[in-house]
């Protein structure tokens, strides 16, 4: 504990304070904000435009510059869940529980653009609109285990209860979800179809990887803006008889 | 320890006070195979094709569906409560129900299978590995099942909710016990997906009491 | 790609990549835009039972 510089410890402490990270969280937007439009326009610009023509997909996989990062950013929040629930388990952190329900419709919504546009470059290279291939076997599965998170803390009225059981749900859910992508994949080799998915390429150009990367990057501030947004709302409604949302009533 | 056997022992006798219940979970499962042949027409090469993933889908169902009696009727009347005031601990007791539940629900299918078998013409060297899948994978499904209800056993009407929470977590035990069923049809060897199996089988049954306890006494209090 | 009508058409694929991207910005928009709405009118309900409880 000692290699942590006591200013970050206690700035740590701090945030789990729901008054000090409400207004951390106000301080924060703007910056995040603007980092984010900075990234998300410098990688359309590069994914769109500057990014070459592929010899084989043609202009089509330019898809890949918003379906691989929300792939990636519904595995990514899965995981925040899952160490928020372990840190609302073990430390009874308040702020940990506002991140996890918070996340959960964000990481939601990141499984559907996977999943969607995931079909919409799939029509194209294999004629269907869906294919049982195991990336999109797998996001459908991980879309249920979100729904899971959202419908069971809807589903329990006292709001802390909900919270733990969303977060045993949250750590049981991501201990699986290497078993079941592993075990979907393995699926998928036995019942390849007669079209083998062209997704995963195993080479890719740097002026390709560059804009993909860039967009990752901006989804990650997206995820911390749009969370901060659902946590505001959480927040007051958990606080609303606390002195301190009082005062902040009374301020406006 | 004796307090492991002692609930077991109680559970079976509860369960066998109302046998007719036990039943139920197997007239679902044949209920649900007859279906499929009715729905999909009985071609016998497509049934044939179908019957690994159809028994185990049914086999499922039929647990998941079978679930909520694992802690409801002792929530119900204030045992859990008990048991969870009691100074033995929880994940030993909630091994017990699952075992007792297990016994109850998941083994009775073992049972029916060979009769389903021959409704869907599942070649027969593929039967005992049939068998072999049933009696590996129907206590990972009750054990992970168990998760889902202790989490949900406080809700007034938790059942639907269950199956969004418990079925994506019985992908890879689906995919593996059917594929060893269909594999051995064909004749061919299935020591990996067994192999699998019974990993999983440890791992569950190793980890699943955990949560499972945490959540009963998060859903009680 | 050298005209815009080009960038438009991509390649032939334009209404699978635009609708990719549209989808996408409209769902993310969406997750930003109703939790900022939900707040005003919960400081709104929140106030205004302030004032009533005075």
């Amino acid at each position: 504990m000692s290699i942590i510089p006591a200013p970050i410890v206690r700035f740590y402490h701090q945030t789990a304070s729901p008054p000090f990270f409400y207004s951390l969280s106000n301080k924060l937007l703007p910056w995040l904000t603007a980092i984010f439009l900075m990234l998300l326009g410098y990688g359309l610009y590069a994914g769109l435009y500057l990014a070459p023509t592929d010899y084989q997909q043609g202009d089509s996989y330019r898809i890949i510059y918003v379906h691989v990062p929300a792939a990636w950013m519904s595995l990514f929040i899965y995981v925040v869940m899952a160490v928020a629930g372990a840190i609302s388990l073990i430390w009874r952190m308040k702020i940990a529980d506002v991140v996890l329900i918070s996340s959960a419709p964000i990481g939601a919504s990141f499984t559907f653009i996977a999943l969607v546009t995931g079909s919409l470059w799939g029509k194209p290279m294999w004629g269907t609109w869906w294919v049982w291939d195991a990336r999109l076997t797998s996001e459908l599965i991980l879309l249920f285990l979100y729904l899971g998170v959202i419908s069971l803390y809807g589903a329990i009225e006292d709001k802390r209860t909900a919270s733990r059981a969303v977060a045993i749900l949250a750590l049981v859910g991501v201990v699986n979800i290497p078993i079941i992508h592993y075990s979907v994949q393995w699926w998928n080799t036995l019942h390849q179809g007669p079209t083998v998915t062209k997704m995963d390429k195993p080479s890719i150009h740097l002026d390709m990887l560059i804009p993909l990367l860039v967009m990752a990057t901006a989804f990650k501030f997206y995820y911390a803006i749009a969370m901060l947004q659902v946590a505001k709302v959480e927040i007051l409604l958990r606080e609303q008889n606390t002195q301190w949302v009082k005062k902040l009533l009374e301020k406006k | 320890m004796s307090a492991f056997f002692a609930v077991i022992r109680r559970d079976l006798i509860l369960a066998f006070r109302r046998r007719a219940e036990i039943a139920n979970p197997l007239f679902f499962f044949i209920l649900v195979v007859t279906l499929f042949p009715l729905g999909v027409g009985a071609n016998p090469k497509l049934l044939q094709a179908m019957a690994p993933g159809v028994i185990w889908v049914s086999a499922l169902l039929a647990v998941m569906l079978s679930l909520d009696s694992l802690f409801r009727s002792d929530f119900d009347d204030g045992s859990l409560e008990q048991m969870l005031l009691s100074s033995h601990p929880l994940t030993v007791l909630v091994m017990a129900k699952i075992i007792a539940h297990w016994l109850v629900t998941g083994l009775p299918l073992l049972v029916v299978a060979p009769l389903l078998a021959i409704f869907l013409g599942l070649p027969e060297q593929a039967l005992g590995t049939l068998l072999l899948t049933l009696v590996l994978a129907t206590p990972v499904l009750s054990l992970i099942g168990s998760i889902g209800v202790s989490l949900t056993v406080g809700l007034r009407r938790g059942g639907m909710i269950i199956s969004l929470l418990v079925l994506p977590l019985y992908v890879p035990v689906l995919i593996f016990a059917s594929n060893a069923v269909e594999m051995a049809g064909n004749g061919l060897a299935v020591d990996a997906q067994i192999n699998i199996l019974v990993a999983i089988f440890f791992m569950s049954a190793v980890l699943a009491p955990l949560p499972a306890a945490a959540a009963l006494k998060m859903s009680v209090n | 790609m050298n005209s815009f009508a080009e960038f438009l058409a991509m390649g032939g694929y334009g209404f699978y990549v635009w609708t990719s991207y549209a989808i996408s910005f409209v769902v993310l928009l969406l997750n930003v835009i109703v939790p900022m709405a939900q707040r005003k009118q919960l400081l709104r309900e929140l106030a205004l039972k302030q004032k009533r409880a005075k």
